[in-house]
């Protein structure tokens, strides 16, 4: 075989958004030498499209908030299927988090004794997000891209080379893990630029490959949201949980066409927006459920008088967590009240001051006025709900980040169970921040136990990964006419959206099956046109693959769960069911007979069981409109209830 | 509402290239980009193009639009007329490498020679207090998303790639100029001068304020205004005032 580019590291981070990059940032700290792999320039990760801030519970603003409020806030956000040790750890350590990357340089919004500012958002009790305007993702992925320069200036001024400890591989796409017995042994991808080939020796890689997105067609998702490491994840022996529930932000762009789906932010509801049907009606109201009418305001008057007086006035029904606002903005639409595109209108220009408005929300006002010809500041938006965020991903272990594969790590978007069945906003920042880190330590905690007993990459894998990832230039297939990987991409979108989308049904998951198992079929039959360097025809036949791979085990999942919870939303079984919380559907590739091509299978397994003295932070009526009664029974007001 | 436009695009790699004929549909609403996908998705599977947000928050898709530099996700078809032919290439500053796609190493070489921010001392995490109007200044910079297109557009490196080695750019005297308006950086108490590199090491002579960069900028930064020359002064304060002539040759900073 021919010669390939190698690099020998300790550790190969896949992925450079926030969960990467402080992952890198990590296992570089600890003495690793370090790969940062990432399909888009250095700095241009999805994480830059985070708007409305970090969640954390410094208290800033409002000094009752403190890490248990948060957990709280985020467990109820979840459903209480979050796997209660991340979030735990994720309330606890984001405050830290936060002010590390101050550290870096970072400069967020100030409070007037010039702390950091801290805004309301959906599901959080206190003003609680860390943020800079309306642009916090970006300010977090630069802060930590200009960390990363400072460590290689750090490894310059030592050793006379910038990328001695790390090194940033930008356009460089990974398409296979490779294990030795089971274990991790490298990783194997292409330079998009001229379409070579590339081989990483290491013990260990961290996922850190963000979402899904991409396998719906109404998406706030970049192109590189096509669910690599969710696929790389599962053909090296690790399980997906919670793959059924997928976030459907409630306010996505609606109009024009070519911008449906394109964010707007939830700041615009935390800083007064609100939203109204065709008919002018604050609909909200009408769609307050059972288990979060203590916290919500039921009339407008006190809604509004929140804004100035939190602690005596309930809060509005529009910053209910995103999965009730996205269904009611769904039940309007639905109903023949929606907009004339479609959604329902967000207003913020009745509710501030032009000058204000444009000072909190600057993005969304040149977003809209350069998109849509539309002044924010004088008239309301258009917004519907968008295929935002996937809550499943990789199991792992809370505290190390680590899969059950050995070697094998993964943190932020990939990573299953922090956020339950629903993530608040907010969430995802910190979530980045506090795993990416603990993934670094994870992975760089594992490689130092390893001692010299270091896996080592089988030739034969990597020319398998080579023909894999050439099979696409092959010529005419055997079975059946050429593909287009474009067309096969709009119709996955068009499948997932309409059979698997916002509200689902068993008729409709079961004909989405059978379609996914046909666009399979057709996949292999893809044929790109021209030569590897920089083309897009090959470089989307290689993620389409991993898109159907990931949008099978959401329709599984979502098929099997016969209930209603957060990011699932299920027609023909609209309640939530306490039996399902404790149950974890999770999904891996089981090797079919002899020949056969491995095919996704899911499972049912048990929750584990939340913590007693966590128990203790809810009120005992609370949990009992989730949980069922024998897992209550540690609760410390669970005797007295008995006898009273 | 919907039309055939005629575009021409830039098709080719750093060997050779030539502007090629297209006719291709446009819908209401859409922007260069997504004309772009569509030639991509129907007639040239393979042409070459950096994208990512489709919402001007990543800077990725940089390119020349009639000839004036733009991100293709913020250029609305509706500001060219049905019979106007629209002509796409790639930034002209940086090596080709396919199609729309440029080199832009040039950026992150820059990057990493400018001194990071230094924390200050005797201060923990969670301990930093700055006024809003104190981190204004820099927060403007810090809006940057690094699409490049001032660097394309500024004349002393567009038509003079030698001068790319002594010059960093606007995006990067920016870069210098946020840190040393930073509350908190404490890169001066450890003997260093920000204002001495900008000059000395990163060209901010060369700029003579033309404010080309601030023309292209799709943040709407006012890099000249508020950087550049701002920066400029500091740079002119202290070279002619003679106490700091004295303090500057022994290496100290006032």
């Amino acid at each position: 075989m021919t010669e390939i580019e190698r690099h020998a590291v300790d550790v190969v981070v896949i992925g450079a958004g926030g969960a990467g990059l402080r992952a890198a940032i990590e296992a570089r700290a600890r003495g690793m030498r370090t790969a940062v792999v990432c399909k888009s320039l250095f700095g241009k990760a999805h994480t830059v499209m985070a708007e409305g801030g970090i969640a954390a519970a410094m208290g800033n603003v409002n000094p009752h908030d403190n890490w248990q409020v948060h957990f709280r806030d985020t467990m109820r956000g979840g459903k209480f299927l979050n796997n209660w040790r991340m979030a735990e750890l994720h309330a606890q350590e984001a405050p830290d988090r936060v002010w590390e990357l101050e550290t870096y340089g970072a400069l967020f919004d100030r409070t007037e004794d010039g702390r950091i500012s801290q805004r309301n958002f959906g599901g959080h009790e206190y003003p609680r997000l860390a943020h800079v305007g309306d642009r916090t993702g970006l300010e977090l992925i630069r802060s930590l891209q200009q960390q990363v320069v400072a460590l290689q200036q750090a490894d310059f001024r030592e050793f006379g080379d910038y990328e001695a400890g790390l090194r940033v591989f930008a356009e460089c796409t990974v398409t296979d893990v490779l294990l030795d017995g089971g274990r991790v042994a490298g990783a194997f991808g292409y330079w998009r630029e001229s379409g070579r080939f590339v081989l990483f020796e290491a013990p260990a890689v961290v996922l850190a490959t963000g979402g899904i997105g991409k396998s719906f067609k109404v998406t706030s998702n970049s192109w590189e949201y096509t669910g690599d490491g969710h696929a790389l994840a599962l053909r090296s022996g690790a399980r997906l949980i919670n793959m059924e529930f997928v976030q459907f932000h409630p306010t996505g762009m609606v109009w024009p066409p070519s911008v449906k789906g394109i964010l707007v932010t939830e700041s615009v509801r935390g800083d007064g927006g609100v939203l109204r049907n065709a008919e002018g009606r604050r609909f909200m109201f009408d769609y307050i459920p059972e288990v979060f009418k203590e916290k919500y305001a039921d009339n407008e008057a006190e809604a509004d008088r929140w804004y100035t007086d939190p602690d005596h006035n309930r809060r509005p029904p529009e910053l209910l967590p995103r999965d009730e606002v996205a269904r009611a903005i769904n039940a309007e639409v639905k109903a023949g009240r929606g907009s004339p595109h479609g959604g329902v209108f967000l207003d913020v220009s009745s509710r501030l001051p032009a000058a204000e408005i444009i000072r909190r929300l600057p993005s969304m006002h040149h977003q809209f006025r350069e998109l849509a010809d539309v002044d924010i500041t004088r008239e309301p938006m258009e917004v519907g709900p968008t295929c935002h965020y996937v809550m499943g991903g990789v199991e792992v272990d809370p505290d190390t980040a680590g899969s059950r594969v050995p070697g094998l790590f993964a943190a932020g978007e990939v990573a299953g169970g922090m956020h339950g069945s629903n993530r608040l906003g907010g969430n995802s920042l910190s979530d980045l921040l506090v795993f990416g880190r603990r993934a670094g330590l994870g992975a760089a905690a594992y490689v130092t136990s390893l001692g010299q007993d270091k896996p080592v990459v089988a030739m034969a894998d990597v020319d398998q990964a080579r023909q894999r990832a050439l099979a696409p230039f092959g010529g005419s297939p055997a079975d059946g006419p050429p593909e287009n990987p474009y067309t096969l991409h709009v119709e996955l979108q068009q499948v997932m959206n309409d059979l698997v989308g916002i509200i689902r049904r068993s008729d409709e998951m079961e004909l989405a099956v059978k379609k996914l198992d046909e666009l399979k079929r057709r996949a292999r039959n893809v044929v790109v046109e021209g030569h590897r360097q920089y083309n897009p025809g090959w470089h989307l036949a290689l993620d389409l693959g991993n898109m159907l791979l990931v949008s099978e085990c959401v329709a599984r999942a979502a098929l099997e769960r016969t209930e209603s919870r957060g990011g699932h939303t299920r027609d023909d079984f609209p309640q939530m069911d306490p039996e399902w919380r404790r149950a974890l559907l999770a999904c891996e590739l089981a090797r079919g007979p002899a020949g056969a091509e491995a095919e996704v299978r899911v499972s049912r397994h048990v929750q584990p069981p939340l913590r007693p003295d966590l128990l203790a932070l809810f009120d005992l009526a609370e949990l009992q409109k989730y949980f069922l009664d024998d897992e209550l029974t540690d609760h410390p007001r669970w005797q007295l209830r008995e006898r009273a | 509402m919907g039309y055939q436009a005629h575009f021409r695009v830039w098709r080719g790699d750093a060997d050779a290239g030539e502007l090629r004929d297209y006719q291709v549909e446009v819908n209401e609403g859409e922007v260069v980009l997504d004309v772009i996908h569509r030639l991509q998705a129907t007639q040239c599977p393979d042409l070459a193009v950096r994208w990512n947000c489709k919402a001007g928050k990543c800077g990725s898709c940089s390119a020349e639009i009639n000839g004036r530099p733009r991100l293709m996700c913020m250029t609305r078809m509706s500001v060219f007329t049905e019979d106007e032919t629209v002509t796409v290439t790639p930034m002209r500053s940086f090596p080709v490498v396919r199609d729309l796609v440029t080199d832009v190493s040039y950026n992150y070489e820059k990057a990493r020679e400018i001194p990071s921010f230094r924390p200050p001392a005797g201060l923990a995490p969670g301990e930093y207090r700055m006024r809003q109007v104190d981190v204004n200044r820099s927060q403007e910079f810090r809006k940057c998303i690094e699409c490049f297109l001032c660097q394309n557009t500024c004349h002393v490196i567009r038509d003079h790639d030698d001068n790319k080695l002594s010059f960093s750019g606007p995006r990067y005297l920016m870069r210098i100029a946020e840190l040393e308006m930073h509350p908190l950086d404490s890169h001066g108490d450890t003997g260093g001068d920000r204002r001495e590199l900008a000059q000395a090491e990163h060209g901010l002579g060369f700029c003579n304020i033309t404010k080309c960069c601030t023309e292209v900028c799709p943040e709407h930064i006012k890099i000249t205004d508020n950087a550049l020359i701002p920066l400029k002064e500091r740079v002119v304060d202290r070279r002619y005032d003679p106490l700091f002539g004295l303090f500057r040759r022994r290496g100290d900073r006032t």
